[in-house]
């Protein structure tokens, strides 16, 4: 199963650790996504997914391969670099997406778009 | 500390592959779009992770560039998305 599993200990233990880490901050932001009630709580889950639960996994992914190599392997950074530039962009750009939709559809109860505060001309 | 990592990297194979059941379970009963096209980045990302953590598990360098790749697509096609739901269409 295991391609390169003669590693030492310490790398093993560190890359063990981070990789459960990751995946259980995974499973929580995609609990988050499926359980919490409304759109503008459901945004919250996939951040750490994206966030802590990837970082966790490059970063194991970076020790295993520096590792198992025996020299430095640090291009997942430009994955994690990736991530973080882009994870604020399709998160904004979705948001806005949503509460513009919601505004559009006379849903005036819902998160963010709740009372008075924004309101579209012409609207009582 | 080799059956350690090997137990660990079950564990993150089962995790990731749960979550992305979970965000199947959110895109087909959505009640609105962009809650499916959330549910939608959010498999690309556990796509992206299940990639990573299959190369540590074959230990070769061939999935990073999948990661990769995966990422890329999965940007591009979520702001589209997006765009689309903003205005009805994507190059104006």
């Amino acid at each position: 199963m295991n391609g390169a599993a003669d590693i030492p200990s310490w790398a093993a233990l560190a890359a063990a650790l981070l990789l459960a880490l990751g995946a259980t901050i995974v499973l929580i932001g995609a609990l988050g996504l499926l359980r919490l009630r409304t759109f503008y709580q459901r945004i919250h889950g996939p951040a750490i997914t994206i966030t802590l639960g990837a970082g966790g996994v490059l970063l194991a992914s970076m020790v295993y391969f520096t590792a198992a190599q025996s020299r430095l392997v640090v291009h997942e950074l430009i994955i994690a670099g990736f991530l973080l530039a882009t994870a604020p962009v399709v998160s904004m750009l979705i948001m806005r997406a949503a509460v513009y939709r919601d505004l559009r559809a006379r849903k005036g109860e819902s998160g963010a778009t709740a009372g008075k505060v924004y309101s579209i001309t012409g609207e009582e | 500390m080799a059956t350690l990592l090997d137990l660990s990297i079950t564990y993150a194979l089962a995790c990731v592959l749960a979550a992305m059941l979970l965000c199947t379970v959110r895109l087909l009963k959505g009640p609105s779009a962009h809650d499916r096209v959330l549910a939608l980045d959010t498999l690309w990302m556990c796509g992206m992770l299940l990639a990573l953590v299959l190369g540590i598990r074959s230990g070769s360098q061939i999935c990073f560039e999948v990661a990769m790749l995966i990422a890329l697509v999965g940007f591009v096609s979520t702001v589209a998305m997006a765009k689309f739901l903003m205005r009805g269409e994507i190059i104006e």
